[in-house]
């Protein structure tokens, strides 16, 4: 395939025309920014057209731009075709008042871990999702520790001052 | 305390006491400490790279096993001893607890390494910023991670603490305080 980001622009645009934000070429990944509500059917159009099989969710994360107002919070989703060795990649992004995600578990069920430990992380709810609740972090954490607003460190070590490591 | 030198052969020294002909007296406290010191039995709690550092220290180079420890215990029911070795999470840390919380009396704890004695370089929102936080701790050995010898170094002294306790430490009031204060029975 000659080139993918027109190939694969095209044959979103032409299913789900305004939906499609904006497609571009960042090295050698074509990465599309849709739009939030219609990501699950994107993907699972572009699973199950023959044309494009996209079969396998290589990865999904949460990110967090807490300067860009109104988009606050995204989603990436990186999509690999197998028996073509193609790589795409798909973006949404939503405001912080409103971090709730349809879930991608019913297409690709290798989502379910990821999703949650998104969730774990940035506090994305993902609508539908069978099992939400932390992965990785301890049970009663009461804060999504990746969320900027929230320092990285433990905050109670005893043995570092201003002095010695410049915090 | 056998140190083979040659042909010559070193026995651990004897503690105070009154000889006679046929005859050896001392205290219980002594007679107990000497045979705890020499016969301790480790829990390996290895976590990260001091595990391998211990695996090191438990092989032929450097034979933990001449101080008497030469048998492990995975069981924290028979151990003596807790060896902490590498980063505790925060999600570990109610098991660590709960392993403390399995042995039986008389116990010690060893923390080795930086992690386990302080968190280390892992300041984050996700690790134990030292074990000492949950569970006491009889010796820190510092070191990223420390070397074996340290390690040694810091079993000799747990030795000399077990050789020199009081045969019921649990029975005192500092001990009992210094476990309530950890919230443990």
């Amino acid at each position: 395939m000659e080139n993918l980001l027109t190939f694969v622009n095209d044959k979103l645009k032409a299913k789900f025309g305004e939906a499609i934000i904006s497609s571009s070429q960042e090295r050698d990944f074509p990465v599309f920014v849709v739009e939030r509500n219609k990501i699950i059917e994107i993907i699972s159009y572009l699973k199950e057209e023959a044309e494009l099989g996209f079969g396998f969710l290589t990865t999904m994360c949460a990110v967090h731009f807490p300067d860009n107002t109104g988009a606050e919070f995204g989603m990436m989703y990186q999509l690999h075709n197998l028996p073509k060795n193609l790589r795409i990649r798909l973006k949404i992004f939503f405001p912080v008042s409103d971090v709730i995600v349809p879930t991608l578990t019913g297409v690709f069920p290798a989502a379910n871990w990821m999703e949650r430990q998104e969730y774990d992380f940035y506090g994305i709810i993902f609508k539908g999702h069978p099992n939400l609740k932390r992965i990785l972090n301890v049970d009663d954490m009461d804060y999504f520790p990746m969320r900027k607003e929230y320092p990285l460190e433990d905050g109670t070590r005893e043995d570092k001052n201003d002095k010695m490591f410049g915090r | 305390m056998a140190i083979i030198q040659g042909t010559e052969i070193k026995i651990t020294d004897k503690p105070e006491g009154v000889e006679g002909q046929g005859f050896f007296a001392t205290s219980l406290d002594k007679a107990v400490g000497l045979a705890r010191k020499n016969s301790l039995w480790p829990l390996p709690f290895a976590t990260s790279c001091c595990g391998i550092e211990f695996m090191a220290l438990m092989a032929s180079h450097y034979d933990f096993g001449r101080f008497g420890a030469e048998r492990l215990s995975f069981s924290p029911r028979q151990a003596d001893l807790l060896m902490v070795m590498g980063t505790i999470a925060k999600k570990m840390a109610p098991v660590l607890k709960q392993v403390y919380e399995q042995m039986a009396e008389p116990r010690w704890v060893l923390s080795m390494g930086a992690c386990a004695s302080s968190g280390g370089i892992f300041d984050t929102y996700s690790v134990l910023q030292g074990i000492d936080r949950i569970i006491p701790v009889d010796v820190y050995v510092p070191g990223c991670p420390p070397r074996p010898e340290q390690v040694i170094d810091g079993i000799l002294q747990i030795q000399q603490m077990v050789g020199n306790e009081s045969l019921r430490r649990r029975n005192s009031p500092e001990y009992k305080a210094m476990l309530a204060s950890y919230g443990i029975e």
